[in-house]
């Protein structure tokens, strides 16, 4: 692109901003959406939506063409990198400004396993929703789940696995809870590749999240109904 | 015979030559001169070789339609089908598919397993956890299967995203190919990690292969 063509963010008006913002997201590009966001805030938008209209509504688009195949695991990377860096400068206004909080989520990748690409990428699309994502990170016993659940009193626990051999460890982890008596208190969401909702169910979690897009509306669902029912 | 390109056995797989077998092997392309040469070295003639795209790899959901596929294809031609998969990320459904196929398959999670040997490969798992394994073909087929699909070849800055968990690169050797070593070498230099050279030979894929 030559310098002429070279589009300055701070010309934009909000919504066209907002609409190359969802460009540079679908692009990776970090530098560029750290920017649009402090322009944003700069003009006086709430931090929330920022996250919301701008961030989550690129994301959105992002994982929509994942699934449907149009965009592949390094073009979402470089948007979830771009995304990062976008609420890196957020988090602490959001916290300082407050944001609707839909549920908490204890997250981890199970014992043996060492990848946490989706993991991540659901964390983040999770915080994103508005969810409070307490993140275990990778290697994670039955004994890490339990007193993280103990601790901090998620809604959801969210397992993740890649390898064929380490899946089954989530039903150690769901096995345990029930033995514990503490299975129904909270919503159990799994995902990773080699899962299915065979799996899911034969295991004995609440869903299979195929991907980001997918863990977020469930849980959402799935947090709407137990509300429903403490209300009821 | 001149041996399969890896470019061929990774995109369109091995075609299967005239039959002069009772037994058809459908196996992954990462696997065709393993098994060929095994082949070879036994004088196993009653099997015969076909091989579907190695990539499909890279989409493990679309293993088990196409080993199905490949199954009724050339099930009336042969006495028997055994197919040269383990599981390979397809969570349980190629074995199920087989089932209800009635044909056979290879025992284990993945080729890093059986090559290593099942039993050894799960013994060790617990402590190497944190190893990203390489076979002979995936030397070779290393930009295929790492650097183009997962985009490391345009954005080199999405290794530690990657790879930032893994602590060595184990390359399973099957055969003693000093030029193969060196490669393999070079690519845990570019994924940032250990090496560790390990011969394993064709291991379970051997002795599975033998009760044919």
């Amino acid at each position: 692109m030559s310098d002429e063509d070279e589009i300055i963010l701070a010309d934009l008006d909000d919504e066209e901003l907002v609409q190359q913002m969802f460009d540079d997201l679908y692009d990776g590009l970090r530098e560029e959406i750290e920017e649009g966001v402090n322009i944003l805030i700069a003009r006086g938008w709430i931090p929330y939506d920022v996250l919301t209209k701008a961030l989550v509504g690129g994301m959105t688009i992002v994982g929509a063409d994942f699934r449907d195949g149009i965009l592949f695991v390094p073009e979402v990377l470089l948007a979830a990198n771009a995304m990062k860096g976008g609420m890196a400068i957020l988090k602490p206004l959001l916290a300082e400004t407050g944001a609707p909080r839909v549920g908490k989520m204890v997250i981890g990748t199970v014992k043996g396993d060492i990848h946490d690409i989706g993991k991540n990428l659901v964390s983040m699309m999770m915080e994103g929703a508005g969810f409070e994502v307490v993140d275990l990170g990778i290697n994670n016993s039955v004994e890490a789940y339990l007193e993280a659940m103990e601790t901090e009193g998620p809604d959801i626990l969210g397992m993740s696995a890649l390898l064929t051999t380490t899946m089954p460890y989530m039903k150690v982890v769901i096995d345990t809870m029930i033995e514990q008596g503490i299975r129904d208190d909270y919503i159990v969401l799994v995902g990773g590749a080699p899962l299915n909702e065979e799996f899911g169910k034969a295991i004995g979690a609440d869903a299979y999240c195929r991907d980001a897009a997918v863990a977020v509306e469930t849980a959402k669902e799935w947090v709407g109904r137990k509300h429903n029912n403490a209300k009821a | 015979m001149k041996p399969p390109s890896d470019c061929d056995l990774t995109e369109t797989g091995l075609p299967l030559a005239p039959q002069t077998g009772r037994i058809l092997l459908i196996a992954c392309g990462a696997l065709a001169r393993e098994i060929l040469d095994l082949k070879e070295a036994n004088g196993w003639s009653h099997l015969d070789l076909t091989c579907l795209p190695a990539k499909l790899h890279l989409y493990p959901e679309k293993i088990t339609q196409e080993v199905r596929a490949a199954v009724i294809k050339h099930r009336d031609a042969y006495d028997d089908i055994f197919v040269v998969y383990a599981d390979c990320g397809t969570g349980g459904l190629l074995a199920a598919e087989c089932e209800k196929l009635g044909v056979q398959m290879v025992a284990g999670p993945h080729c890093y397993s059986f090559f290593e040997g099942n039993d050894r490969f799960a013994a060790i798992s617990e402590d190497e956890f944190t190893a990203f394994y390489l076979t002979d073909f995936l030397v070779r087929q290393f930009d295929a299967f790492i650097m183009k699909p997962m985009g490391l070849d345009r954005h080199p800055e999405l290794r530690d995203m990657y790879f930032g968990n893994y602590k060595k690169l184990v390359y399973q050797a099957q055969t003693d190919d000093p030029a193969l070593t060196a490669k393999a070498q070079t690519c845990a230099e570019t994924l940032g990690l250990a090496f560790e050279r390990r011969f394993t030979g064709y291991g379970d894929l051997e002795t599975t292969l033998r009760t044919l």
